[in-house]
């Protein structure tokens, strides 16, 4: 019995497991990588990963994908950026901007980001084009109206209380990884406390079945592209505060660390199948390697290898546990 | 070399728990047509299956051209002269039609596709046979009738000694059957011998020779058509005892709690009505198509219909979707248990609970979820290691009960269930059974569609017979026995 309990808990959180065999092995390597001011940084660099692991975890689980999210990230930044310039900055993108209060921008920015978030639900839903090409599309969309928005110049000398947000620390962590915690926790509590999470697990598993079950599968999705892409805007805003402006080429492939995340979570892309604490080992296992390789001295031009070995191998893993369950 | 080009003996194939032929044979006959009888589930399309290699058989003997032969797949069946017209298309829909008929035996000239010997080709067979379809089109833009001839011509170009037709005139209309019907002239005058099988009567009797008729996997006979007529053959395909499987329970009928008028979906159903009252079992009767589970996915709400309308307790309902059926308590246990009902990957917890999610609050109260689930799982004695165990690890029979939990936690006063009992062990069966008895005495109406007319005589009041798509009758307990359910159903008798 005891045995049993053993295995099952291993089975169910092996990923941990791996995550803290990578943190022992690195910090014997090199002590150094335990201090706090690095573990700070581990997190810190994963933050807007992070939140957008929280959003796209949901499409993945609805058996989509969305690619828009590190294009809606740039937009952000700059469309936020725009309305927070220091107001006696000499060269500020809109010069005849009054002095307005930073929510604007953050408001501003999160309801474009949001807004190319319906979209992408609107289109999932209900034109029935696969996710994987309706947001390669907006991914495009985004991206270009980033840089006809700044003409691809950056937008810089953002107000402090602004740079705060992302520059800022509290209770001895930096803000912008309370706002991952606050991203994760809210998609987590979501995901397993309310109907929308059972939905969603629900169509994932199988669409026909939750449409038999009596939910509406298109509303549903439309609610999941909808917070995918919002996720990304706060991203997008913290991203922007944190660098001190906005720039229409950030946020470069990062829906694909994201989802690199997710899926070595264990969230699978037949849909159905995801765990927020997975999502985060998922988010943490790929924070520490790419910290760690750093720290032991590989090669960096091994170091993308060694990612995407780990990334097939924890996918090819879960296949097989899956398998035999089945 | 013996008068028959195929003898199949004592063949027998088992599926998980079902024995799907027990030793059944058929000979045939060159340029003969040979059709093969019985209902829904009586092997044949198994037995034709396991001739051409799709399925291996388990026992038996094979003897094709008075050798014994035993294809692994269906290249060879091919190859050796069996070709065969299967009842569902499997079209390539975005290719053209030559593409299609020559598919994986493209004329070549060295390594390169020869296309316009290709499209020759087709042109002739297409003459020959008196089809008047542009090679050139693409697949996707011809009708369901349409592609089906496609299928024909493809069967027939093999020059094969052997054709086997399953349900070929299912979706033709009635100049292309017609036609079918002289291209399997041209067949047996070059000395090929069909194997036809039908649920249309009128059909067997005006092309076939013999008829051999199975029943539950078992073999039944083999007769001339000249000496056999209609009654006698149905009595053969459905003639068998009533068991007691059926705990029917005579039960007070209410008042009508659904009528539906003048219901139709384009195609598929055409302007049916009926009522149904509280404690009844309404039996849906018909042959697979005859748009039975089209007509309750239309009153479900999975479906758009032309025209009809539906009342509840004599109020009009609009159904837009699943939704809003089960708002207006009416349920639907699906034909499609994997493909419709369950969400394999998630456990029986969610899965019982999922059509009802909105009476566990905000945040769910996983709590009530535990116990309504749990009491859910005595009350119908679901086989399981738990609320958490995945639904994909339940047996076939524990799936359905995971379902019908589902439809119970709704509180239903109108339950549609489609082919209840269909692929589950006999155990489960009954029980399914005395569940649907109980709901009725409970006071809910109910709707039973079934394919197996034991199960509709056994359980319902009364039967409604469906015929390509239109209601044939509405038979009374007392009245209905198999025999006059079988001559509606496949429109053998005319109101």
């Amino acid at each position: 019995m005891e045995v049993q309990k053993i295995k099952r808990f291993t089975s169910t959180h092996s990923i941990w497991l791996v995550l803290v065999v990578m943190v022992i092995f690195t910090a014997v390597m090199n002590p150094r990588f335990l201090s706090m001011d690095n573990l700070h940084n581990i997190l810190m660099t994963e933050a807007v990963i992070g939140i957008l692991a929280a959003g796209v975890m949901w499409c993945i689980l609805a058996k989509g994908i969305d690619l828009s999210l590190g294009s809606v990230v740039a937009l952000v930044s700059v469309v936020s950026a725009s309305f927070v310039q220091v107001f006696d900055y000499g060269s500020k993108l809109f010069p005849n901007l009054p002095d307005l209060p930073i929510g604007v921008g953050v408001a501003a920015g999160i309801a474009v980001g949001t807004l190319i978030g319906l979209i992408n639900g609107l289109l999932v839903a209900y034109t029935k084009i696969p996710p994987f090409i309706a947001t390669l599309g907006t991914q495009l969309i985004a991206r270009s109206l980033a840089q006809l928005y700044t003409n691809a110049y950056p937008v810089p000398t953002l107000k402090p209380e602004f740079k705060a947000l992302g520059q800022g620390w509290f209770l001895g962590m930096p803000n912008i990884v309370w706002f991952m915690v606050i991203i994760l926790a809210i998609s987590g509590f979501m995901l397993t406390q309310t109907r929308f999470g059972k939905n969603i697990y629900a169509i994932g598993g199988n669409e026909q079945a939750a449409r038999v079950a009596g939910i509406h599968v298109e509303k549903n999705l439309i609610k999941v592209y909808t917070w995918s892409c919002f996720c990304a805007a706060v991203g997008g805003v913290l991203l922007a505060a944190r660098a001190g402006s906005g720039n229409s080429s950030y946020g470069l492939n990062y829906e694909l660390d994201a989802i690199a995340a997710v899926t070595v979570g264990g969230t699978s892309h037949s849909g159905g199948i995801c765990r927020i604490s997975g999502v985060i080992a998922g988010i943490l296992i790929l924070g520490v390697l790419k910290n760690a390789m750093i720290f032991i001295g590989i090669n960096p031009y091994v170091q993308q290898a060694i990612k995407g070995a780990i990334i097939i191998g924890a996918v090819v893993f879960d296949m097989r546990k899956n398998a035999k369950k089945a | 070399m013996s008068e028959y080009v195929l003898e199949m003996r004592d063949i027998v194939k088992s599926f998980p728990g079902v024995r799907a032929l027990k030793g059944v044979q058929l000979k045939v006959r060159p340029g003969q047509v040979h059709a093969l009888l019985g209902e829904n589930g009586a092997g044949k399309s198994t037995l034709m299956k396991c001739l051409i290699g799709i399925y291996q058989k388990d026992s038996g003997t094979i003897l094709y051209k008075g050798k014994e032969t035993n294809f692994s797949n269906v290249y060879e069946a091919l190859s050796s002269g069996i070709s065969m017209i299967h009842q569902e298309l499997t079209p390539v829909p975005a290719r053209s039609v030559c593409e299609n008929v020559w598919m994986g035996r493209e004329p070549c000239k060295g390594i390169l596709v020869d296309h316009k010997a290709m499209r020759e080709k087709t042109k002739q067979l297409f003459d020959r046979l008196d089809v008047s379809i542009d090679p050139d089109a693409v697949m996707s833009s011809l009708t369901v009738a349409q592609m089906q001839m496609v299928e024909i011509v493809k069967a027939v170009s093999y020059d094969s000694d052997i054709v086997v037709m399953d349900e070929p005139t299912s979706s033709l209309t009635e100049t292309e059957v017609e036609n079918l019907f002289r291209i399997i002239g041209q067949l047996k005058e070059q000395g090929v011998a069909v194997i036809y099988i039908s649920h249309k009567m009128d059909e067997i009797f005006r092309i076939c020779d013999e008829i051999t008729t199975f029943r539950d996997g078992e073999y039944i006979s083999t007769d001339k058509v000249d000496e056999i007529d209609i009654n006698t053959l149905i009595t053969k395909m459905v003639g068998r005892e009533l068991t007691q499987m059926f705990p029917k329970v005579e039960c007070p009928i209410g008042e009508t709690v659904l009528r539906v008028e003048h219901l139709s979906v384009p195609h598929l159903v055409h302007d049916v009505s009926f009522e149904l009252r509280r404690g009844e079992i309404l039996g849906f009767a018909g042959l697979v198509g005859a748009g039975r589970t089209e007509l309750v996915e239309a009153i479900f709400g999975l479906r758009r219909k032309s025209q009809g309308k539906v009342y509840k307790d004599g109020k009009e309902l609009q159904i837009k979707n699943p939704g809003d059926a089960i708002h207006n308590r009416i349920v639907l246990l699906t034909e499609d248990r994997r493909g419709q009902g369950t969400v394999g990957v998630r456990s029986v917890a969610d899965n019982i609970v999922l059509s009802a999610l909105e009476r566990y609050g905000f945040p769910i109260r996983h709590r009530e979820i535990r116990k309504d689930s749990t009491e859910y799982i005595e009350q119908l004695s679901i086989k399981t290691t738990g609320i958490h165990q995945l639904v994909m690890d339940l047996s076939g029979g524990n799936q359905q009960k995971v379902l019908v939990a589902r439809l119970l936690l709704n509180d239903p006063d109108i339950l549609i269930v489609d082919e209840p009992t269909r692929g589950i062990d006999v155990g489960a069966k009954s029980e399914i059974h005395a569940i649907i008895t109980q709901l009725a005495s409970m006071g809910k109406a109910i709707i039973l569609i079934s394919s197996e007319l034991p199960e509709i005589l056994g359980m319902s009041d009364r039967i409604l017979v469906m015929h390509e798509g239109s209601m044939k009758a509405i038979l009374d307990r007392r009245e209905a026995n198999q025999e006059t359910i079988m001559s509606y159903a496949t429109g053998g008798v005319e109101q």
